[in-house]
């Protein structure tokens, strides 16, 4: 597929939108461009990603949807207007069908689900169609859109990397006593 | 639309609010931010007024630009009449809270008045609230934002706020928001505390209207790359500004002792990579904080790991904590830098300023000039880190005579201590020089001189003359937008060409605070970044209003020259040491006695320096006493002021 920029899109299935909220600053760079991107505007209040913050502990985490393969929005929806679009790896909503009933708002976990009250209606994330605004302007990667498999491969090897460091650690010890 | 963003009056003597649309003719004259405000200090006060009384206003919020995408967009502009040096005060702080205020509708509150009892102004999609703040006052900076938060039943309000300093009229108490940031260094805390003012609160869902939304996507984003790819604010982004110690303390550009020396010895525990150890320590290996929408994230977060303050988070220490808790001092340990950055913090004090005159009654306590009997007992040497502590606690209580004394801002201090003290107090305008040394930088010294608010490195420091960059570099940067064919040099120990180069920083710091954008983002301290030609198409792409280069530049010079009015009316000459563009003796007449080759030796001769000052009026169309010109205020379209257009 190829996008207004004539720039080709690839269209990988089983790509995700990666958190890692240890690296993420607390800008809020992503919400502004989120807005930017869907509605032409600045506002928080209609960002499909939001930096949730403890500011006293210096911990900020950027929440989003999880794009769930058996998403409770999915599941609730009374009028079967939410449907998983394997192409783009995404859950939609489908407007004409929607009827603003904030089902889907109650029972998502995540709480990734808004309602805007501006033009009233339900939002979510739709992956910027392939090319995810908060990504591009993430400067230091805490939001970062990469194939699924490698989340879990990154994880095992920071899990690996402090099994490795403790044994290390009780070797050292060993040799001590 | 940015543009559509409001003006709103609150005066707390009668609890009048008034809120009013800015007019495009003031915004294409000043943009917002600091300009406007300036426009706003000269038109709403009489020449005079008691900082303190109600006649005075309070002015706060962003910029032009403010919550916009354009990076470092979270500005606040805090500008008053400053009861530290009588002449302007003017703070700007990041955060969060103008972009909140934005949303909010409003780009700018001016308070005027005074409260019968302790208050907070709450602003909220279109509307002013004045709230009863009775509870939350004694509260500390954060714990005051927590408590509104509370108040109002909503985690996502901002506030800028005052600590127990701002209460106490200590006079260079600050305006904070979140944990650290801070307009400070002239005592706006303390004209809100005079009014009974504990805060301003923001809370908004309201659009912010892009003007060409998807051209400014892209050109934001070629912006922020421009930005962020600048080593400086790599080097930023990883160490914060205690980046900038390493290299001006080795060098010998760093003030010790109050002015006797020019470097800190033995200061290995608070060399940027140690302090970064630390960070790394408490807050693990991603420790760096951003403001809105700034990919820099030049904001360090730590746990203080030992002492009786063991565990406080907070945020920071800035550069100018090193030099004012360690350098100034003399007391180059992490644990005491750590624990006077959390203190300031809590009590929203100025830290160049407290440390300042700490270090000052610290050489007056040397020399004789105080002694036990001033201090209470307290044992005010060079180099004890507990009395620099318990020094933070006493001015910012108005605890003990000294305590009391130092508190008035330094001075009022020494016309109360008398003999000499006055000579040892390192001032310009009545503040306390930033913890450099600029001895062996005559640009810089001239900076510092003619500094708007008082001895200032923010107003219009030409810090990349450090860098000795090639002639046919400077000169590409220093001929734009403007065309400029007098000499520079890239020597910086020279003299000649600086006044042009003065004048040209203060002219982009002015721009830069007009738009509501981080000085980082700028020609400061990295010579690759945004610059006018940037900038007149950033603020088209967001907001629709089309200015070139060089009409920034003219707002820029507008906005100087306001703020130099203001300062004129209120008692501003040339050669007063208290109030004038003039350096303590000091620097005249004592060497440098540390630090490089091209530093050891080297004083600011006078007569060149004068020669400096002529010149840098000659840019800035002032005459030979500092004042403007009625040609240069007819160009301006200033022969009209006041003209109470706002």
């Amino acid at each position: 597929m190829i996008d207004a920029k004539g720039k080709r899109i690839m269209h990988n299935n089983t790509k995700v939108l990666k958190i890692d909220y240890e690296k993420c600053t607390g800008c809020r760079t992503c919400e502004q461009v989120c807005v930017l991107k869907h509605d032409g505007v600045i506002n928080p209040m209609r960002s499909r990603i939001r930096v949730v913050k403890w500011d006293m502990e210096g911990l900020y985490i950027p929440m989003s949807c999880q794009q769930c393969q058996d998403a409770p929005c999915m599941v609730g929806c009374p009028v079967g207007a939410i449907s998983r679009n394997d192409e783009m790896n995404r859950v939609e909503v489908d407007y004409d069908v929607c009827i603003g009933c904030r089902t889907c708002v109650s029972v998502c976990p995540f709480g990734a689900m808004s309602f805007n009250p501006i033009e009233r209606k339900v939002v979510k994330c739709d992956l910027c169609d392939g090319d995810p605004q908060c990504v591009r302007f993430c400067d230091v990667k805490a939001v970062q859109f990469v194939d699924s498999a490698s989340v879990s491969l990154d994880k095992k090897r920071s899990a690996a990397s402090r099994l490795k460091a403790a044994q290390k650690q009780a070797l050292a010890l060993h040799e001590e006593m | 639309m940015p543009l559509d963003r409001k003006i709103a009056y609150v005066d707390l003597t009668t609890g009048n609010i008034d809120i009013k649309p800015i007019p495009l003719e003031i915004r294409k004259r000043y943009l917002g931010g600091r300009g406007l405000h300036a426009y706003l200090l000269l038109n709403h006060t009489q020449k005079g007024c008691d900082p303190y009384g109600p006649d005075n206003v309070v002015l706060m919020g962003g910029g032009i630009l403010c919550g916009t995408a354009a990076s470092g967009t979270g500005r606040c502009d805090v500008m008053t009449k400053s009861p530290l040096t009588g002449l302007l005060s003017s703070g700007n702080m990041g955060g969060f809270f103008t972009p909140e205020l934005t949303h909010a509708g409003f780009h700018t509150i001016l308070v005027k008045g005074q409260a019968k009892h302790p208050v907070y102004i709450f602003a909220h999609d279109g509307e002013i609230e004045i709230r009863d703040a009775r509870d939350i006052w004694g509260m500390s900076v954060t714990d005051t934002q927590w408590a509104i938060r509370e108040d109002i039943g909503d985690r996502e309000v901002q506030s800028a706020v005052i600590g127990p300093a701002g209460e106490n009229k200590v006079a260079y108490a600050n305006v904070m928001t979140l944990i650290k940031n801070a307009a400070g260094r002239c005592g706006a805390g303390g004209v809100m505390g005079a009014k009974n003012l504990k805060a301003v609160a923001a809370r908004g869902t309201m659009d912010l209207k892009i003007a060409h939304p998807m051209e400014a996507l892209e050109f934001n984003k070629r912006f922020i790359d421009q930005i962020v790819s600048a080593k400086v604010n790599q080097t930023m982004g990883k160490l914060g500004t205690p980046f900038i110690w390493g290299a001006t303390n080795t060098w010998g550009g760093v003030r010790n002792r109050n002015f006797q020396y020019n470097q800190t010895e033995y200061a290995d525990e608070i060399e940027p990579e140690a302090l970064d150890e630390v960070l790394e320590e408490t807050m693990g290996p991603y420790h760096m904080a951003a403001c809105y929408g700034c990919q820099v994230h030049c904001r360090g977060q730590y746990k203080i790991p030992d002492g009786p303050y063991a565990g406080k988070y907070d945020e920071g220490p800035e550069y100018t904590s090193q030099g004012a808790f360690c350098g100034n001092t003399d007391t180059p340990r992490m644990t005491t830098l750590l624990t006077a950055n959390h203190l300031v913090d809590q009590y929203g004090v100025d830290n160049l300023e407290i440390g300042s005159l700490i270090s000052w009654a610290m050489e007056l306590y040397e020399l004789g000039i105080i002694t036990s009997k001033e201090t209470d007992g307290l044992d005010l040497r060079f180099g004890n880190d507990d009395a620099v502590i318990e020094m933070v606690h006493r001015i910012c209580k108005r605890d003990s005579w000294l305590g009391d004394t130092l508190a008035e801002g330094g001075i009022q201090a020494s016309d109360v201590i008398g003999k000499d003290s006055f000579d040892y107090l390192i001032q310009v305008k009545g503040m306390s020089n930033l913890h450099s040394d600029e001895r062996g930088t005559p640009g810089l010294a001239l900076n510092i001189a003619t500094a708007s608010r008082g001895s200032d490195h923010l107003r219009s420091r030409p810090a990349i003359d450090l860098y000795h960059l090639p002639e046919p570099v400077l000169r590409k940067i220093y001929s734009n937008p403007v065309a400029y064919d007098g000499p520079l040099s890239s020597e910086h120990t020279e003299y000649i060409g600086k006044a042009w180069q003065v004048f040209w920083q203060e002219n982009t710091y002015m721009a830069v605070d007009c738009l509501g954008i981080c000085k980082y983002h700028t020609t400061f301290l990295g010579a690759t970044l945004p610059n006018f030609e940037d900038w007149s198409k950033v603020l088209y792409y967001n907001t629709g209003l089309d200015l070139t280069p060089v009409q920034i530049w003219d707002v820029a010079r507008r906005a100087n020259m306001v703020e130099r009015m203001y300062n004129l009316r209120e008692g501003l000459q040339r050669r007063d040491l208290r109030k004038g563009d003039m350096l303590n003796h000091r620097y005249f007449d004592e060497p440098c006695r540390r630090g490089a080759k091209d530093v050891i030796g080297k004083t600011i001769d006078k007569e060149k320096f004068e020669t400096m000052i002529d010149e840098f009026y000659e840019h800035k169309g002032l005459d030979e006493e500092g004042v403007p010109t009625q040609l240069t205020l007819e160009s301006l379209g200033l022969d009209n002021e006041p003209s109470h257009l706002l």
